[in-house]
């Protein structure tokens, strides 16, 4: 695992994030976003910083944190594999995709395999409806999932 | 001349490894020491044809697909540069029988070239409807798109010119254009098509919605599935800021229209308009209560116009070929095309943009080819996770917004999921409820507790316990749900749920039965 940041580190760059963006119009998604990217996830002690640089209740913040799916509170691991669940995948059999990539990963939805390399996630609908299965691995879209696609999947988030 | 080879960037083609075959093509290249342009066009659409390899001979274009990497070094042996034959051989794109059965309007441009340049844009006949509509007063822009019977594309299918008019006649000092590009629904991915492959005309059809109601900033919300469509369409708007199609001066006009790309956080309510406003404010996207109306208090309580991406990028051929053109197209109150996106189980997979009043039947059997596994059909979900399973008993009902209704179903966003006969309808309607539980937003009671209380009911139908009380049960709780929740997602869960109990009632007959069949 890497290491965490310290918290004053986190404030700073967290800081520097609010100041380029606190401009726009609603600028709380696209910072959330910025400080996602920087760090992985959105650490809890960049949400007094939030807070303050624009004039909001901590409640606030962490209300709107935590309503979205994407933001996480801890880091993902290496790599992070988004099978789609939705109607149309199911159609094709994602049932069975995800009963596979978990028994082959070892763990389920919303965890990480205990080296960190990978996290596992559902991800309603990818827009790939007419080549489901479908998959996102590290935000490179993976369609017409089949048993070859899928060892190469787990071959490649294991190395 | 150089040769063309055009290899789809697109995120479909991507998933199906357009991008192997362009790496393959380039090293084929190079070993053979040819020089040679490779265009990283859009999709057409063809899916089961995708990747789509395209080269410009001096006789047009030849198309091959679905090509892999291992018979790249093949088409060059066959001399697939001049068009030669192959296995992979489709010949013309446009008399691809799935292509050329098509009326592409809001599409005609998607694909065929790169989608980031702007001469290519404005050559297919690109920014005509902007410069006619910079010369034209608001208020005529507006009668046009009304007169046109121009729906919203995104699932209301509510008459796309009277929100305008009532954006336009409410004054303020400010006014916003917000697209809604938060396409969630499964089986729907047209939007992303045309972001990825023609974003300017999405950028044209904003700028035009600007002019007429006066609002001098828009937005696109962006879901974070599509990265490759923030991406594109962030090049987009500032290609188009560069070329003045955006900008204080509109195409040398008195008008001024800028906008921003935003990105969503993987929030399936954020599609909801009211919900989508809150986001784009830096709020939870909880949904609001209507009135008051967006038009008059919606962004920052500015009048806001709030559109699909596919209502948006079909007004600029509206603004350029004239009301009646487009509403020449079509049935009934549904006028003009509709890009039916084709998903799921299903041979001839993708985007068919076609006048309203094609029926079911011969959108799956005729133009999809029936299902990818070769099974028979059994169920349809047509308009996303909240849309009604159709069986094949109603495949005459035709592509309408009132025939569907009439059918206690939905259009929706046009997307279509086709079932095999291994489909277990009390599984499907057990995932309606459940995805409403994972996305309400929690605002109202039928939505947040009702969905909860709808997957344990049915759970219990799956256990065989108590099955007539659990089916009258969840059949009331569809009814609070449909006439107590606030926006759609609690209102319309019902539809997938009461339609796979209303059309495939053997599905949900006690445990035994269920067992034994296993």
């Amino acid at each position: 695992m890497t290491m965490q940041p310290a918290s004053t580190e986190i404030a700073s760059r967290t800081a520097a994030i609010i100041q380029e963006l606190k401009d726009l119009e609603g600028p709380l998604l696209p910072i959330l976003h910025g400080i996602q990217e920087e760090f992985g996830h959105v650490p809890q002690d960049a949400l007094p910083v939030i807070a303050d640089g624009l004039n909001l209740s901590r409640a606030e913040v962490h209300g709107v944190v935590t309503f979205y799916h994407d933001f996480r509170a801890r880091p993902a691991g290496r790599h992070v594999l988004k099978l789609c669940q939705a109607e149309a995948c199911q159609s094709m059999g994602s049932d069975a995709v995800a009963a596979k990539v978990k028994q082959l990963l070892g763990i389920d939805f919303h965890e990480t395999t205990r080296d960190g390399s990978v996290t596992l996630e559902p991800v309603y609908c990818l827009g790939l409806c007419a080549c489901s299965p479908s998959a996102m691995l590290d935000g490179e879209v993976i369609g017409r999932l089949d048993d070859d696609k899928i060892d190469e999947i787990v071959a490649e988030v294991r190395s | 001349m150089i040769p063309r080879i055009y290899i789809p960037g697109d995120s479909g083609a991507l998933a199906l490894g357009a991008e192997k075959v362009a790496k393959a093509v380039r090293a084929e290249l190079a070993e053979r020491g040819i020089e040679a342009k490779i265009v990283r066009n859009g999709s057409r659409g063809a899916y089961f044809l995708e990747p789509m390899v395209e080269v410009a001979t001096a006789n047009g274009r030849v198309a091959y697909g679905p090509v892999k990497p291992s018979d790249v070094k093949s088409l060059f042996d066959s001399g697939f540069l001049t068009g030669g034959h192959h296995k992979r051989w489709l010949g013309a794109p446009d008399k691809i029988p799935f292509l050329a059965k098509q009326t592409r309007l809001t599409f005609a441009r998607c694909g065929i070239n790169d989608p980031l340049s702007l001469d290519a844009y404005k050559s297919l006949g690109g920014l005509k409807g902007l410069q006619n509509a910079v010369a034209m007063a608001p208020a005529d822009i507006v009668k046009q798109v009304t007169e046109s019977g121009l729906r919203g594309r995104g699932g209301a299918g509510f008459p796309t010119g009277i929100k305008w008019k009532t954006v336009l006649d409410t004054t303020s000092e400010r006014k916003y254009i917000v697209c809604n590009a938060d396409e969630g629904d499964s089986a729907t991915f047209a939007d992303r098509m045309i972001m990825e492959g023609d974003p300017f005309v999405l950028i044209e059809g904003m700028a035009i919605a600007g002019i007429a109601t006066g609002a001098t900033k828009g937005f696109v919300y962006i879901r974070s599935e599509y990265p490759h469509a923030v991406a594109t369409m962030n090049k987009a708007v500032e290609i188009a800021r560069e070329a003045g199609v955006l900008g204080v001066n509109v195409l040398g006009s008195p008008n001024a229209f800028d906008m921003e790309i935003r990105v969503g956080a993987g929030a399936y309510v954020c599609g909801e308009e009211t919900s989508l406003l809150n986001s784009l404010e830096g709020k939870r996207g909880v949904v609001r209560a209507k009135p008051p109306l967006p038009a008059i208090q919606g962004l920052f309580g500015k009048p806001t116009v709030i559109n699909n991406v596919i209502s948006l990028a079909s007004v600029p051929i509206i603004m350029d070929k004239g009301a009646a053109f487009y509403k020449d197209f079509g049935m009934g109150r549904s006028r003009g095309t509709i890009p039916i996106q084709i998903a799921g189980n299903i041979k001839h997979g993708g985007l068919f943009e076609t006048a309203f009043g094609l029926t079911l039947g011969e959108i799956v059997d005729d133009i999809g080819g029936g299902t990818a596994t070769g099974r028979p059909v059994k169920a349809v979900q047509v308009g996303g996770p909240l849309g009604a399973y159709f069986p094949r008993a109603l495949f005459d009902t035709p592509f309408d917004y009132e025939a569907f209704a009439a059918r206690d179903g939905l259009i929706g966003h046009a997307g279509i999921t086709v079932f095999d006969d291994t489909a277990d309808m009390l599984k499907q309607a057990r995932f309606a409820m459940e995805f409403c539980a994972i996305e309400s937003c929690g605002k109202c009671t039928p939505c947040r507790i009702g969905s909860t209380r709808g997957v344990e009911t049915i759970d219990r139908l799956a256990a065989g316990i108590e099955p007539e009380k659990n089916l009258a049960l969840v059949t009331d709780l569809c009814n609070t749900m449909k006439f107590g929740s606030l926006c759609a997602l609690g209102g319309f869960t019902p539809y997938p749920v009461m339609s796979s109990i209303t059309h495939f009632p053997e599905d949900f007959k006690p445990a035994p039965a269920r067992v034994a069949a296993e």
